[in-house]
């Protein structure tokens, strides 16, 4: 009979499951079953969410980034449109190693970031003090103009390994390329209560008004414990060497000859 | 022991608080109460996290293999944590950055496990959720108390208000810089558990070692 043959069909089926089913929980085909189960639903939820919620975590990244270089611009307030006070700034790429603008990307849409790894954009660094590995051949740097025209101040992105994490901030310098306006980080993981404290606006507060060159061009500027010439002197945080030293060496890094110093000489000279 | 609902919640509270009786969870408590505003998070977090790997952990309960308890039990548990980090990454951007690595961390948080292991792999789900909102509960009243003398104190201020109004900003108060330190957590909550068991003697631990007396001559 046909309907007997489905029984039986179906009865092997349940029976493959029943058989699983009536093992006990620490047999070994259970024990994979249970674990292959888990780490699938886990990994499809967390998937799921990290997926889902990307959009809103970059863009509060973007908006974390513009409200750190209109900070170090002196520019923030709470309360303002800060896309709308974004767009007074003119973001320029620059080519690192002639320090002149370029217009081989759009400034808009050109991820430092990914240049950085990009074998074709960067190059691999020998001399590495900031420890980055590879550096962009092309960075994105924002200009600030004053009401009539002219350079009131500069903003440059600076990076490199502190104690546990990559610290990323801006330099802000004024329209001359060797005053310091501010620095300040906007992503690290630096321990809280300690390296986390280059975010401390009282820490900032001693970049303000130093100088990167003395008279005689030599880049001076130091991150140490202690003393130092007055200039150039920031002193480094209590309790975090390893966060301090590597804000010393990034610093420099990006404003010696492998950095920013060709572009910064142009843009005193105005050739840009 | 039948414990009513109530008791579930209140228990670790005071009389059975996963910090000052178990010592559990120093590690976060003592990097995360510099603020109260970041310790009210990380509670959140936390009891959020406890309250749903033990619920979840005893619906399984039962078809969980023991040779793989505590795996299963960790997944659950990251699973969770990473869960809360890109919903506060996505959500609460500002806090996700002064918490940093510690959400993450909550994985390691010894009440998490404990209260896995100890509770939700042998009682119903929802006596497990109220269970885990309770240990949750008790670590973030522990972390507030300490936040709070820390903050207060430390920085002269209450969520970010200004109590104290600190000699740098042309006040009065001279803040103790110590207490932004992750010791001085250390020497808090080490005060308060002796705070604690001396209003609850039934707390104090029973000696391991006997003081023996040796007669005069």
């Amino acid at each position: 009979m046909p309907e007997q043959q489905i029984d039986t069909n179906q009865s092997t089926q349940l029976n493959w499951f029943q058989k699983i089913k009536s093992m006990p929980v620490d047999s070994t085909p259970k024990t994979i079953l249970v674990a292959v189960t888990l780490c699938l639903v886990c990994s499809m939820i967390v998937a799921s969410a990290a997926v889902n919620l990307r959009p809103m975590q970059d863009s509060n990244k973007l908006r974390d980034k513009q409200v750190n270089i209109l900070q170090v611009a002196g520019l923030y307030k709470d309360g303002i449109d800060v896309r709308k006070v974004f767009a007074s700034f003119d973001p320029r790429i620059v080519e690192m190693k002639t320090g002149k603008f370029s217009d081989a990307f759009d400034a808009q849409t050109f991820d430092d970031r990914a240049a950085a790894s990009d074998p074709e954009l960067s190059i691999e660094l020998q001399d590495d003090p900031a420890l980055i590995g590879r550096q962009s051949r092309y960075t994105t740097v924002y200009l600030l103009k004053n009401s009539n025209g002219s350079l009131d101040k500069v903003i440059l992105p600076i990076y490199g390994y502190g104690l546990w994490s990559t610290l990323y901030g801006f330099i802000a310098l004024e329209e001359n390329g060797n005053d310091i306006f501010g620095l300040q980080f906007y992503e690290h993981a630096e321990t809280p209560g300690l390296g986390a404290e280059v975010d401390n606006p009282r820490w900032r507060k001693q970049w303000s008004g130093k100088k990167l060159r003395d008279e005689n061009n030599t880049l001076l500027i130091q991150v140490t414990k202690g003393t130092g010439p007055e200039m150039h002197h920031i002193d480094g945080l209590a309790g975090a060497t390893l966060t301090s030293r590597g804000v010393d060496n990034l610093v420099k890094f990006w404003m010696g000859e492998a950095g920013f110093a060709p572009f910064l000489r142009n843009l005193t000279t105005g050739d840009t | 022991m039948a414990q009513t609902k109530r008791d579930l919640l209140v228990d670790p509270l005071v009389d059975n608080n996963p910090i000052t009786l178990q010592v559990l969870g120093i590690c976060s408590a003592l990097a995360v109460t510099s603020s109260l505003q970041v310790a009210l998070v990380m509670s959140l977090a936390v009891t959020i996290v406890t309250a749903f790997s033990s619920m979840f952990i005893s619906i399984l309960r039962n078809y969980i293999p023991g040779s793989i308890r505590i795996i299963v039990q960790m997944v659950i548990i990251a699973s969770l944590v990473i869960l809360v980090d890109q919903v506060l990454k996505a959500f609460a951007f500002q806090i996700s950055k002064t918490l940093s690595v510690f959400v993450g961390l909550i994985i390691t948080n010894c009440i998490v496990m404990g209260r896995a292991e100890a509770f939700a792999m042998k009682n119903k789900p929802l006596d497990s959720f109220l269970d885990g909102i309770g240990n949750g509960l008790g670590y973030g009243l522990l972390l507030l108390v300490v936040g709070f003398i820390r903050e207060l104190f430390g920085s002269g201020s209450l969520f970010g208000f200004t109590i104290l109004n600190s000699v740098n900003n042309g006040g009065w108060y001279l803040p103790n810089g110590l207490l932004l330190l992750p010791p001085s957590a250390f020497f808090i909550i080490g005060l308060l558990i002796w705070a604690v068991r001396t209003w609850k003697p039934a707390q104090v631990e029973e000696r391991e070692y006997k003081i023996q007396t040796v007669d005069a001559h």
